[in-house]
């Protein structure tokens, strides 16, 4: 069994708030995984930490085998990790094909290149090409992404972050404040995407949830308290007491 | 198959036209001194040129890097110092350069100071980074009255061109000579800054300006765009600056400093940072009104002042962005309906123009002549400020002029708006 992503110890201060205290996670390759708790919880903070957003307080972080504990965001994004954002983050002056095709250069190898027309290279077109299906954008392809509608700005929130192919995929808050049927869109294209990848995802709607994870963690007040398969899950009373039992499912 | 091919056809039609306007440029650019033969005019196109090279390399940075520099000729003036002493230098020996290369000089020094400020300018975007220019360009520009050797102390370094080494009987001892030299410069710098932005790196450099954090996250550093920009940026800077050298034979301490890197930026803003041609459109018309504004008018830069202020104010797209904001209706075929509209309104904004002027320049005529003076000439006329009659008539003429602007101006905007959107359409 190999580990996609392990963090071990990992604690996260601000100033003398401990937002992350002590979090042992090992998230296996190939599953999809989700990490749910309530509000507050710190389960952005968790990205942020595992992304090199933040700089971790303690503890260790490692990508497949890999550790990438101190390494800046586009370090840890060279590895083979990407992440979509909780509050969309695109670049909006740029076309749809222009902010997925800026998820594509690095991984194709053409990193800071100033000896290539990027409009002459057909592995990016093509790639870029593709990431714009996916995620039903084809039609929008030359609008500047600013003006997109919300459900197709969160489309191409994660058309970004899946664009350049990766290995782990972390994405948070894919499906937030979506309309049902939006929902159901996102949830389609996350299955869809996610196929052979390392899927993590924080998540508040739990229909999403346990209808995508293969995995559950639970993370309450910074520490994970459960972490297993939907069924298993759902029956521990920690969980149910914590979190599902306080807070009724929204499904 | 037929799939396929449509956009096939499409791109290689686009790039047909794409070189078509390269050619018509340069065909534009050697007719160009055949039409205007006087010493003044080669001049102001010497100028121009130069300035286009020097503008279009700062936009580098604040148009497609997002980095907002107050020190820019730093890049421009310490490449032309050195292209200087190249020249000097190395002329009669045996590494005489010949004088077509010195710009290429010129842009070696530019990249490498650009490379050497740039290493620690831009780590941080935003307020830091013009913070860090303005203090370059004051440490820089102080240093010219200390390095005597190198800046030359007040009078600065002079050269004499005709001493390079010369190729094909070129002497460049005419301004024409110099002027197709510059021309070749802005054809070859200008295409080059193109071909950047449409690299990976140039692209990224649009991404980092828009969201720096998103592109840390598809695995590009931020400031290491930055810095690849800044280093271009601070090469064709470099270049313009060694066409300086070439053009006037003698650089001072003015050509690093403060007052030319605003210059720059005013004139980049005026024609439009958001477009590629837009530096090109400002650095046209910014040195076209500094060359002829101050033969008629000592307080010329005040209207320059006043241009930036309102392009800043009314069309922060620049004068490029006013053009580009006319494409849709061109493509409708409905430009013409904009005739009309937009006559009335630069009929009525020159009335209110002239009225302003006039009281400027009596103002400024009061406060400026010797006493007893009081007649001046104003517009192909002889006015007596002591007399209240073109003061009224002024006045008369800036607010007349501006009351019927308010009200033929939103004639024109909807008349742009039925124009872009169509008769049905509705506005934005």
């Amino acid at each position: 069994m190999t580990q996609a992503l392990e963090l071990r110890d990992v604690y996260k201060s601000f100033g003398r708030t401990e937002i992350i205290r002590g979090v042992n996670l090992a998230m296996e390759a190939g599953l999809r995984h989700a990490i749910i708790g309530p509000n507050g919880a710190g389960k952005s903070t968790l990205f942020n930490l595992i992304t090199g957003k933040y700089p971790v307080t303690r503890g260790r972080i490692r990508l497949k085998g890999e550790d990438v504990t101190h390494l800046r965001p586009y370090e840890v994004n060279r590895r083979g990790l990407s992440r979509s954002f909780q509050v969309t983050n695109i670049f909006p002056r740029l076309s749809v094909f222009e902010n997925l095709r800026c998820g594509v250069l690095w991984s194709l190898g053409y990193r800071y290149s100033f000896w290539h027309f990027v409009n002459r290279l057909r592995d990016v077109q093509e790639r870029t090409e593709a990431v714009l299906e996916q995620i039903h954008l084809t039609a929008r392809r030359d609008v500047p992404a600013g003006v997109l509608s919300y459900a197709e700005q969160r489309a191409l929130e994660i058309g970004i972050a899946l664009a350049g192919n990766p290995d782990v995929l972390l994405l948070d808050e894919p499906t937030s404040g979506m309309s049902r049927s939006e929902t159901e869109h996102v949830v389609e294209l996350i299955r869809r995407v996610s196929a052979g990848k390392t899927l993590v995802m924080v998540e508040h709607d739990m229909s999403v949830v346990f209808n995508l994870a293969d995995r559950i963690a639970v993370l309450v007040y910074g520490e994970i308290i459960a972490s297993d398969t939907p069924e298993k899950i759902r029956s521990n009373a920690a969980v149910q007491e914590a979190y599902l039992g306080t807070a009724p499912a929204t499904a | 198959m037929s799939v396929a091919a449509a956009p096939a056809t499409r791109s290689a039609a686009l790039g047909a036209r794409r070189w078509g306007l390269w050619f018509a440029v340069v065909a534009f650019l050697l007719a160009l001194p055949h039409v205007f033969d006087s010493p003044i005019a080669l001049a102001v196109m010497n100028k121009m040129g130069i300035a286009i090279i020097f503008a279009l390399s700062y936009n580098m940075m604040l148009g497609q890097g997002g980095m907002l520099s107050f020190g820019h000729a730093v890049y421009f003036g310490l490449g032309g110092f050195i292209a200087m002493h190249a020249l000097n230098r190395l002329a009669g020996g045996p590494w005489a350069l010949p004088v077509p290369l010195l710009p290429l000089v010129g842009g070696l020094a530019g990249l490498g100071f650009g490379a050497l400020f740039g290493s620690f300018s831009t780590n941080r975007a935003g307020t830091v980074f013009a913070m860090i220019s303005l203090g370059i360009v004051e440490l820089v520009a102080s240093s010219s009255l200390i390095l005597k050797g190198f800046f030359g102390g007040e009078e600065g370094i002079s050269g004499n061109r005709t001493k390079g080494l010369v190729l094909w009987g070129i002497r460049f001892a005419s301004d024409v000579q110099v002027y197709y030299l510059i021309a070749f410069w802005v054809v070859v710098a200008t295409g080059l800054m193109y071909a950047f932005s449409r690299t990976p790196i140039g692209r990224m450099a649009n991404a980092v300006r828009d969201n720096p954090e998103r592109a840390e996250f598809v695995g590009y550093s931020q400031r290491w765009v930055r810095f690849v920009s800044f280093c271009a940026a601070g090469f064709f800077a470099g270049i313009a600056g060694g066409l300086f050298a070439v053009n006037y034979e003698i650089l001072t301490e003015e050509a690093v400093g403060l007052a030319r890197s605003g210059n720059v930026l005013l004139m980049t803003y005026i024609g439009g940072i958001g477009y590629f041609a837009g530096p090109i459109i400002g650095a046209v018309i910014f040195t076209f009104l500094e060359s002829m504004l101050s033969d008629y008018t000592p307080v010329w830069l005040l209207y320059l002042g006043i241009l930036f202020l309102a392009t800043v104010l009314f069309v922060p797209t620049g004068f490029a962005g006013v053009l580009m904001m006319h494409e849709p209706a061109r493509r409708a075929g409905r430009l013409r309906r904009l005739v009309l509209p937009y006559l009335a309104t630069i009929a009525v904004g020159l009335c209110a123009a002239i009225g302003v002027i006039g009281l400027l320049e009596m103002v400024h005529f009061w406060s400026a002549a010797a006493v007893g003076r009081t007649r001046m000439h104003l517009f192909w006329t002889t006015v007596d400020i002591t007399s209240a009659v073109p003061w009224v008539v002024f006045v008369a003429l800036a607010a007349g002029g501006a009351l019927a602007l308010r009200r033929v101006a939103p004639r024109a905007a909807a008349a742009w708006n039925e124009a872009t959107y169509g008769p049905e359409g509705v506005g934005r």
